[in-house]
């Protein structure tokens, strides 16, 4: 028997581990990468409570968080290149112009 | 049977998902990630949610991915110019600070998963399709809400083609 509990923690982990790559990685790709796997632990856990409370919502919230990871990754990716073609590089210690 | 189908798909998911984080090179990375959002999707069948399941696989693992795929095509970075990873030390202190994260959620699903266990499998999702649910819900209750991201994507649309636009000398 499968209970919430399992989706809930699987779905922490996934977290985690996307919060793992943003910290830890320098390659900009990678991190808007990181950033969509932490997207999906929590669209997992929306289907989970969905399943197990037996209402639909969950599931309409997810469909609305996939359409805004999709435009944060068409404009995120956008800024890439352009950062890349301006300063030939994608690590993110070299692009700190905002950082305080 | 289930419960057999979840831990062989937690392992998959999560394993793919540890080597999207830990391998190098970015082309590897995506690779992975396919097979992460791949293995969510089968989760989400798993749920009962095969909409859900089916806009996963379309959208991240087609969509998506392809689209880092190009961007990694585009900028064709060779091994030297790969970014130089931070030191032992600070992957040790990044590592250590995310299972932190874990450990502090564990409290809050042994006290939210018990009650909605409780509540649960009233099974009125069960009866009509998946689909019917959701289109019915979307079109009459969600309906500005759905709007709103389809003027969101137009903005994006329009943000990404300003931005990816080729720089004019000004």
């Amino acid at each position: 028997m499968v209970t919430l509990e399992h989706y809930l923690v699987l779905s922490a982990l996934l977290f985690a581990l996307g919060i793992a790559g943003v910290m830890l990685r320098r390659n900009l790709i990678v991190i808007l990468m990181s950033l969509e796997l932490m997207m999906n632990a929590v669209n997992l856990s929306f289907v989970a409570f969905s399943r197990y409370l037996g209402s639909i919502e969950g599931q309409i919230f997810v469909l609305f968080v996939m359409v805004v990871a999709a435009a944060e990754v068409a404009v995120g990716l956008a800024i890439a290149v352009a950062v890349f073609k301006q300063r030939g590089t994608i690590n993110i210690n070299d692009i700190s112009l905002l950082k305080w | 049977m289930e419960t057999i189908l979840f831990y062989v798909l937690a392992v998959v998911t999560l394993l793919s998902a540890v080597f999207v984080i830990f391998l190098r090179r970015p082309i590897h990375n995506v690779l992975f990630m396919i097979l992460t959002m791949i293995g969510l999707a089968t989760l989400f069948i798993l749920l009962h949610a095969e909409f859900i399941a089916m806009v996963q696989i379309i959208v991240y693992a087609g969509a998506v991915m392809v689209l880092f795929l190009f961007v990694i095509m585009l900028l064709n970075l060779e091994e030297i110019d790969l970014p130089r990873e931070p030191r032992p030390l600070r992957w040790g202190f990044g590592v250590i600070l995310s299972l932190a994260l874990v450990v502090m959620l564990f409290p809050v699903f042994k006290s939210i998963a018990p009650i909605i266990n409780g509540v649960a499998q009233n099974g009125d999702l069960a009866a009509a399709s998946n689909l019917d649910l959701i289109a019915k819900e979307l079109f009459t209750t969600y309906l500005l809400p759905f709007e709103i991201a389809s003027f969101l994507l137009l903005a994006a649309i329009i943000g990404t083609v300003v931005i990816g636009r080729k720089l004019t000398k000004s």
